[in-house]
């Protein structure tokens, strides 16, 4: 693949593993058997009936009429929303929970910001019986409580992170230092298409299923396997890797990558990686990330708490400096705007985080014969707070 | 091959060496060389100077808050050269730069080895630099600038990669005394005991600084049992909140360990 990994590791100059010795042996024995694992028919096979019973794949591949006309093209959604756990994350979680397993792992980590991931890997460990130790900022923890909630009544343990600015970045540094503590015993699932080789391959291989899925089902809805477009939103990148990863070096295929411009991209409260980041090394890769002058990596804003990390995948990196995939920074408000149009045209309640893929729908000028297909990542139910309060706060302004 | 004062540290001495660990900037800005000056004159047979950095991910507790504080405190890699501007005029005991590799790459790897090398230091600790990466880019780099590279080992480190290590190094191995983050409690266990003698009889041709848990007099001898010396970094920057005066802290501290 022409925008796949190399075998050491990096996507153009992105990429590597850039951990300390007291990783090495972790993730080297991930490294040297993740590919076997993954193609052996036995996973195969587990995973993808897990993938159809337990998750719920599938996902339909929905033509949404209404929003159609209103853009004037023709709209497909891919409904990672109607996942077991409410977004694409269980993708992840499920081939990764079954990797662990193969590794004779006894113990699981991860990372969590606004808690999805959290509650995906909360969910299969219960599946499989083990050990669940989720770090989350400690800001975060009070900030998205039903997660917690929902961690804990699934048996995880959850640790509120009070180092650094006690957010995502921070609770992955946590779940890093565990791993570094527990070389043993423990397989670390990190959440999305980041962190050092094979983690940024290993997860978009998990989440390919999505743009499989959506070439097969275009073939029977539209005689064709390739749309004109794809879009989905960054933050990390896994829902986009997923949706993007079949058709890489389909190049009549736009892609189109969603950040989160926040307050805007010149405001300083912003996550808009690909234009304010500069390359650097974060969380074991080298990739676009933001950070002072001095190499000091810095807090993001975004209102979706998926949206906030600091840095970007390194395939995306690799996409937005190839310019094999387009870019575009979406404002909170342009965001929460486009999750209310969805609700009131589809009677989908979208996450905030595939909100910023919605709101990229008005920049794409696709024509009326053009195949958008727009991975709707999660549901929106877990954001009804932030949701509620932003239009309050709003007619409260008018 | 560098002729520095790390080479000839190791030449003079073949035991109980001291190496002390602090974070410039810590914990005041301006206490970086008054520390160096007074781990020399307390006995310390080296020193690392640590590079705050905002996501230290091998670092436990306590050296985390000490560079939260020194960047608070407005450190940077500027300051700190700054800082060493004229340290050879009053330190002669070798120096290393420990830190993470993104603030030396966004400072510029050739203008930061350039700049370290101009100073007087001798050596440095990225623990993150894979060795891949540092043999294909930035070993000729650190050549040039006579500066040595120094590498970890921890229990789970094999032979064929300690050898490997052990080829690329002209200084010493920092040998990480257990599976841990820096500031971890360690104790003498089976484990460990099997691992230390694992490694020396490999017959490295380095000599081996044990770190990480080193907090005492007791640590610090057991250590130094086991390798040529040993490596003090948490438990120092717990010294240095005592309420004295910084200098005192420092005499205070290396009284206990010499």
């Amino acid at each position: 693949m022409k925008y796949g990994v190399n075998e050491r590791g990096y996507y153009g100059q992105f990429g590597g593993a850039f951990i300390p010795e007291m990783l090495y042996p972790n993730v080297e024995e991930l490294r040297e058997k993740y590919l076997s694992i993954l193609q052996e028919p036995a996973f195969q096979e587990e995973l993808n009936s897990l993938l159809r019973d337990y998750v719920g794949r599938p996902t339909p591949l929905y033509h949404a009429k209404r929003l159609s006309e209103k853009y004037n093209t023709k709209i497909y959604l891919k409904r990672e929303d109607l996942n077991h756990t409410g977004a694409h994350k269980i993708n992840n979680t499920v081939g990764q929970i079954l990797m662990a397993k193969r590794l004779g792992k006894k113990r699981i980590i991860a990372e969590t910001g606004a808690g999805q991931h959290g509650v995906a890997t909360a969910t299969v460990c219960a599946l499989a019986g083990l050990e669940c130790i989720v770090y989350m900022g400690k800001i975060d923890t009070e900030r998205q409580k039903p997660n917690v909630e929902k961690m804990k009544l699934l048996g995880a343990t959850v640790v509120p992170v009070t180092s650094g600015s006690q957010t995502l970045k921070d609770a992955t540094n946590e779940a890093i230092r565990d791993w570094i503590n527990n070389p043993e015993d423990t397989h670390y699932i990190i959440g999305s298409v980041v962190g050092p080789h094979p983690y940024p391959d290993m997860v978009a291989r998990f989440q390919a299923v999505i743009s499989e899925e959506i070439r097969a089902q275009l073939l029977e809805k539209e005689g064709r396997e390739l749309p004109d477009y794809v879009v989905a939103c960054v933050g990390g990148g896994s829902n986009a890797a997923g949706a993007f990863y079949h058709f890489l070096d389909e190049e009549d295929v736009k892609l189109i990558a969603v950040e989160a411009a926040g307050l805007g991209v010149d405001s300083g409260h912003s996550a808009a990686t690909s234009i304010l980041g500069k390359t650097g090394i974060i969380h074991g890769s080298k990739t676009l990330l933001m950070q002072t002058e001095d190499g000091q990596i810095t807090e993001p804003y975004s209102i979706s708490a998926g949206l906030d990390y600091p840095g970007v995948g390194p395939l995306h990196a690799h996409l937005a400096q190839s310019g094999r995939a387009t870019f575009f920074a979406i404002r909170d408000a342009e965001a929460m705007e486009a999750l209310r149009e969805l609700s009131r045209l589809e009677g989908i309640i979208p996450a905030i985080e595939s909100s910023h893929a919605l709101a990229a729908l008005k920049e794409l000028k696709a024509g009326p014969d053009d195949v958008v297909v727009l991975n709707l990542s999660g549901r929106g139910d877990k954001d009804l707070n932030t949701i509620l309060t932003y239009f309050e706060q709003q007619d409260a302004q008018q | 091959m560098p002729n520095n004062r790390l080479t000839r540290l190791f030449q003079e001495k073949s035991g109980n060496l001291l190496n002390v660990y602090f974070t410039a900037g810590y914990p005041k800005l301006e206490d970086t060389t008054t520390i160096l000056e007074e781990l020399e004159a307390a006995g310390a047979d080296l020193v690392e100077i640590g590079m705050p950095f905002s996501d230290p991910l091998a670092d436990g507790p306590t050296i985390q808050a000490s560079n939260m504080v020194a960047l608070e405190n407005g450190m940077s890699l500027k300051v700190l050269f700054q800082q060493l501007e004229n340290v050879r005029e009053k330190v002669t005991l070798p120096i290393i730069l420990m830190g993470y590799l993104n603030p030396v790459m966004q400072y510029g790897f050739e203008r930061f080895c350039a700049e370290a090398a101009r100073v007087g230091v001798d050596g440095l600790i990225l623990p993150d630099l894979p060795f891949a990466e540092y043999e294909e880019e930035y070993k000729p780099i650190l050549e040039k600038h006579g500066l040595s590279l120094i590498f970890l080992i921890t229990p789970q480190t094999s032979d064929a990669r300690i050898r490997q290590i052990d080829a690329l190094t002209n200084s010493f191995i920092y040998m990480v005394s257990s599976a841990s983050t820096t500031g971890s409690q360690v104790q003498s266990t089976e484990a460990q005991r099997a691992y230390f003698s694992r490694v020396k009889a490999l017959g490295l041709k380095n000599p081996l600084l044990i770190g990480f848990g080193i907090s005492d007099k007791p640590s610090f001898e057991m250590a130094c049992q086991s390798g040529h010396g040993a490596i003090i970094g948490s438990a120092f920057i717990k010294a240095l909140q005592q309420p004295a005066e910084v200098r005192e802290n420092v005499r205070a501290f290396l009284k206990q360990i010499r």
